[in-house]
């Protein structure tokens, strides 16, 4: 069911994808102009998963009637199916799709060792894009019963098991499996779904977990061990099975989703699987290293990509409208407000937080109320881009080989691999990055709560169109890379920012730049500086880092690049990393006011600030 | 286009309320069609799997793990009790013999010779759904519930704390303006349904719980107040399950915020009445906000024959709404404009907007997504 069908991607001109999401179902329209792809309409309905609907289909239909309406293609006939081969002025010649209706794909984990196998099953299950519940493990700290009575109250869609290495130990992985066979985790989609359990540990271990799942009320599959040897981690297999489960069980369970099945040209995919997809599709195919962000209203996601090794986490509970709360409680109030350069009540704001909370579809009307919430932001982006870093650590990806000492290291917590020195290329998606009114805003944000060190090109997704990107990765990479890069792309420019620290007021780098933007200077210790370089245009900088400063070469080293300019330009950030605002509020409240100033972030603001 | 949809929460002097009450797994119905049901009425019935207890009983009695199931002294399927000898060893020489003994009662459902290990299943845990709206069984889902139907006035909150109580509804304030003191609470009001007028305060809520009152609606609540009757600091709104000993509404927001008049209004005008509330709140998708239910006479349903109604979600002049982001946070006016074009906020951004008639005769425009309608 996961195979891809063989498609004859010449004779693609025309493409059709949706991405069915909780409220939206955004659908786009590709076509090849002068041999090109390129994205060319748009259009969205509501989801229809819930009554008086329910059935996904609708949604779709509704949405692909709106491009149909706007392009004057004709794409749906009278029987209501859409017009498959393309014809010059009908019909489109595939139909894709992704989904993250319905709550999404929720799974549940379990490993013998927490930080080892139970570890390797959750990266699974999250580059898979499922939402990990909970993850079970011998040592995680809680006692067998209230691991059991954890299990009781989830409602997974699936269980994926793992546990020991090939032709080791069995006991402790059976016995794991013991737990969760008599806690009958009860499935969401009620008491005639089979549950499905993936194993994906010990082979020698497998007679026994048949026996233990043996009982009515589970749907056993079982795939090679994801962690053969304490060496190697072999994601592969167990991601396509949760995949193929969650097209077998879950989706075929969700209203409309068989028809919807049965009319994509492609397998459906889990909306965060295809990010993932689509952003390594393209680091491997420039070779940069990519960090992608989409922050939701009750969760962010974050996706990296260093030297061709994929991770993705999901910050549950870190968000800017259901959780914003969440983030207030967690960054707490004084921190939020370290980015706030206006007169704010903290008592006042406190509830407007629990306002937007049960209110979270209304948006900030004045410009200290934007200027809170993009605050806001920042920290949820910085807490989640913490919880990333902590979680994509050395043994990661698929089939990689390392040392035993590799092992060692790896047993005492790992080291991160996200390096943001190494950083190519940060891009943003969700509403709070998308639909700033500034793009200078959304690069800042971006600079802010990820730190970028050295050169890093920053982007946002025009119109969050990287989900249908991804899942057609998987039948036309072609397509799908030269729609990323044409439109999907809103390119803000480059981040210039030295590692280090210093004086207020010392030189921290000198720079010179030529081609579309000329001109030379020297930035101060805690200055930030703005040039313009349009969007179509590249420069080349040289970089002069001060003693103890460094922009990609090591301390004091100069490094000559071309950069990218964009809708913002190109921003020269001497604040140093890591990045550190004054503690004395005053204090922080000028060193804040003098970078909006710089560059120019709420212009009808500047007067009033302090 | 004058027309524009909205959500919003429902205030009606009457209608015809449908409570589901559903098992969580399938069990007996307790009720039948046609049945007359009081809230407190058990409609449904069922018994979950007991707790799991599972113990390593062969690590205890230092055995291999095969060779378990002759050392237990219990069978898979026998009950066994807390304390009682469940295993012994062979030792040695028939000597040093050790023995492991039942940490549970409850069924011994596996021993497993793979791991060594036994679960013991504890006594089955009954769940009862009780009817919580007075009224008939219209419909009975075999083995899952009841459906109930009643006339009720109905106001639904925008947040809430607690889940589901009953009792009658009684004054703590005689305006919509006046917040709700610890003053305002009583003895008397013991298992009864507190209306407040604007910010109940955390002092009100002590004394409450004090007192043994059953919930409090208000119009608003301080986020301080919730932490500190919480304990903890409210992440996201899926409440409903929390143990404060009432359940706590409020009907317009967070902050010194006043109760809409007409919802005001309409619960005083029920004083005295049986009511059922829940605070349990969802703000996800299926999105659930905490209800008051105030169940009917037959002549109430008489005199209150004719209601004001108005399109549902549908935002058109004079439809009236709540504007529910500062910086005109709570104030409730009716639609006097509704714009075609976009226009440019003060936050620099680009959105649809609308002018609201304020109460106060201000007119102001806002952002069609920072409103509410008040729905009939």
């Amino acid at each position: 069911m996961n195979d891809t069908p063989k498609i004859n991607t010449d004779a693609i001109n025309v493409i059709l994808a949706t991405d069915c999401g909780s409220t939206t179902t955004k659908a786009i329209m590709i076509e090849k102009v002068d041999g090109v792809y390129r994205q060319t309409w748009r259009g969205e309905a509501p989801t229809t998963v819930e009554e008086p609907f329910a059935n996904v289909t609708v949604g779709v239909l509704n949405a692909l009637t709106e491009i149909q309406e706007v392009s004057g293609r004709r794409l749906i006939d009278d029987a209501g199916e859409i017009i498959r081969p393309a014809t010059a002025t009908e019909g489109c010649d595939i139909y894709i799709s992704t989904s993250s209706a319905g709550g999404g794909l929720q799974m549940m984990v379990a490993g013998v060792v927490r930080e080892m196998t139970a570890a390797s099953a959750k990266r699974a299950a999250l580059g898979a894009g499922a939402i990990v519940m909970d993850t079970i493990a011998a040592n995680d700290k809680r006692r067998p019963h209230e691991q059991i009575q954890r299990i009781r109250e989830l409602r997974p869609d699936m269980v994926l098991v793992s546990g020991g290495t090939d032709g080791g130990d069995t006991k402790k992985v059976t016995e794991i499996s013991e737990m969760i066979a008599p806690a009958k985790p009860r499935p969401r989609f009620g008491k005639s779904y089979e549950l499905p359990i993936i194993f994906a540990g010990n082979d020698k271990a497998r007679p026994e977990i048949e026996r233990v799942f043996s009982d009515d009320g589970f749907d056993l599959k079982i795939t090679d061990n994801l962690r053969p040897s304490l060496e190697q981690e072999n994601l592969g297999p167990a991601r396509d099975m949760i995949h193929d489960v969650f097209l077998e069980h879950v989706m075929a369970h969700a209203p409309g989703y068989d028809t919807l099945m049965s009319i994509t040209d492609a397998p459906i995919m889990p909306t965060p699987g295809a990010v993932g997809d689509i952003l390594q599709t393209i680091a491997k195919g420039r070779g940069i290293n990519a960090v992608g962000v989409d922050i939701g209203g009750a969760t962010t996601d974050v996706f990296s990509v260093f030297d061709g090794t994929f991770n993705r986490t999901v910050s549950a509970n870190l968000g800017m409208s259901y959780s914003i709360s969440n983030v207030c409680a967690e960054a707490t109030m004084p921190t939020i407000l370290r980015w706030v350069h206006l007169d704010m009540d903290e008592h006042e704001l406190r509830n407007r937080v629990k306002n937007k909370m049960i209110r979270p579809t209304t948006i900030p009307q004045t410009m200290e109320a934007l200027v809170f919430e993009q605050a806001v932001a920042r920290e949820a982006l910085r807490l989640a881009y913490i919880q990333h870093k902590a979680f994509a650590t050395t043994l990661k990806g698929v089939q990689q080989q390392r040392t035993v000492g590799d092992t060692f290291t790896q047993e005492s917590g790992g080291e991160t691999i996200v390096d943001n020195m190494k950083l190519d290329l940060l891009v943003a998606s969700g509403g709070v990055l998308s639909h700033a009114p500034r793009m200078h805003q959304t690069a800042m944000l971006l600079i802010d709560a990820f730190e970028p060190e050295g050169i890093t090109e920053l982007a946002k997704d025009s119109i969050f169109m990287m989900p249908h990107l991804g899942v057609l990765a998987s039948v036309h990479p072609q397509a799908a890379m030269e729609v990323f890069e044409r439109d999907c792309l809103v390119y803000l420019g480059t981040c210039v920012a030295a590692k280090g620290t210093g004086k207020e007021g010392k030189n921290c780098f000198s720079w010179s730049l030529d081609g579309g933007a000329r001109g030379s200077g020297e930035i101060a210790f805690g200055q930030i500086e703005m040039i313009e370089l349009g969007p179509e245009e590249t420069a080349e900088i040289e970089l002069r880092p001060a003693r103890g400063f460094d922009v990609g070469a090591g301390p004091g080293k100069p490094v000559t690049k071309t950069i990218r300019g964009g809708t913002v330009g190109v921003i020269l950030d001497g604040r140093g990393r890591a990045l550190a605002l004054p503690e004395e509020r005053a204090e922080c409240r000028a060193a804040v006011t003098r970078t909006i100033e710089a560059v120019g972030l709420y212009p009808d603001l500047e007067g009033s600030a302090v | 286009m004058a027309k524009a949809y909205t959500p919003g929460l429902k205030v009606s002097s009457r209608t015809t309320h449908l409570a589901h009450r559903i098992l969580p797994i399938a069990g007996e119905v307790k009720a039948s069609l046609g049945d007359v049901v009081d809230a407190d009425t058990i409609v449904a019935e069922t018994f979950m799997d007991g707790d799991i207890t599972p113990l390593n009983v062969a690590n205890l009695i230092a055995a291999q793990p095969g060779d378990l199931p002759e050392l237990m002294l219990k069978k898979e399927g026998e009950r066994v009790e807390k304390d009682e000898p469940i295993a012994r060893s062979k030792g040695m020489f028939g000597m040093f013999k050790s023995e492991c003994k039942s940490p549970a009662s409850g069924i011994l459902e596996a021993i497993s010779k793979a791991t060594g290990q036994i679960m013991i299943r504890g006594e089955s845990i009954p769940v009862q759904v009780k009817a919580y709206l007075p009224g008939r069984v219209v419909e009975v889902l075999p083995e899952e519930g009841v459906v109930i139907e009643n006339e009720v006035a109905l106001i639904q909150g925008i947040f809430g704390v607690g889940g589901e109580t009953s009792g009658p509804l009684v004054m703590g304030c005689s305006s919509h303006e006046q917040g709700l003191d610890a003053e305002a609470i009583n003895e008397s009001m013991a298992g009864q349904i507190v209306v407040g007028g604007a910010r109940m305060t955390a002092a009100a809520i002590r004394k409450a719980q004090q007192v043994g009152v059953a919930a409090i609606v208000s119009g608003g609540i301080d986020d301080s107040d919730l932490k500190a009757i919480l304990g903890y600091d409210l992440g996201v709104a899926i409440t409903g399950s929390e143990r404060i000993g009432l359940t706590l509404i409020v009907t317009e927001g967070f902050g010194e915020i006043s109760m809409a008049r007409r919802t005001f209004d309409l619960l005083s005008s029920n004083a005295g009445r049986s009511a059922s509330v829940n605070g349990a709140t969802q703000i996800r998708a299926g999105v659930m906000r905490p209800e008051i239910l105030i169940p009917l006479s037959s002549e109430a349903m008489d005199a209150d024959s004719s209601q004001s109604s108005t399109d549902s979600g549908v935002l058109a002049i004079g439809t009236p709404i709540r504007v529910i982001r500062d910086p005109y946070f709570g104030s409730i006016g009716t639609v006097s404009a509704l714009p075609e074009a976009p226009q440019v906020l003060g936050s620099g951004s680009k959105s649809r907007v609308l002018d609201v008639s304020l109460e106060s005769g201000e007119v102001v425009t806002v952002p069609r997504a920072n409103v509410e309608l008040i729905e009939a």
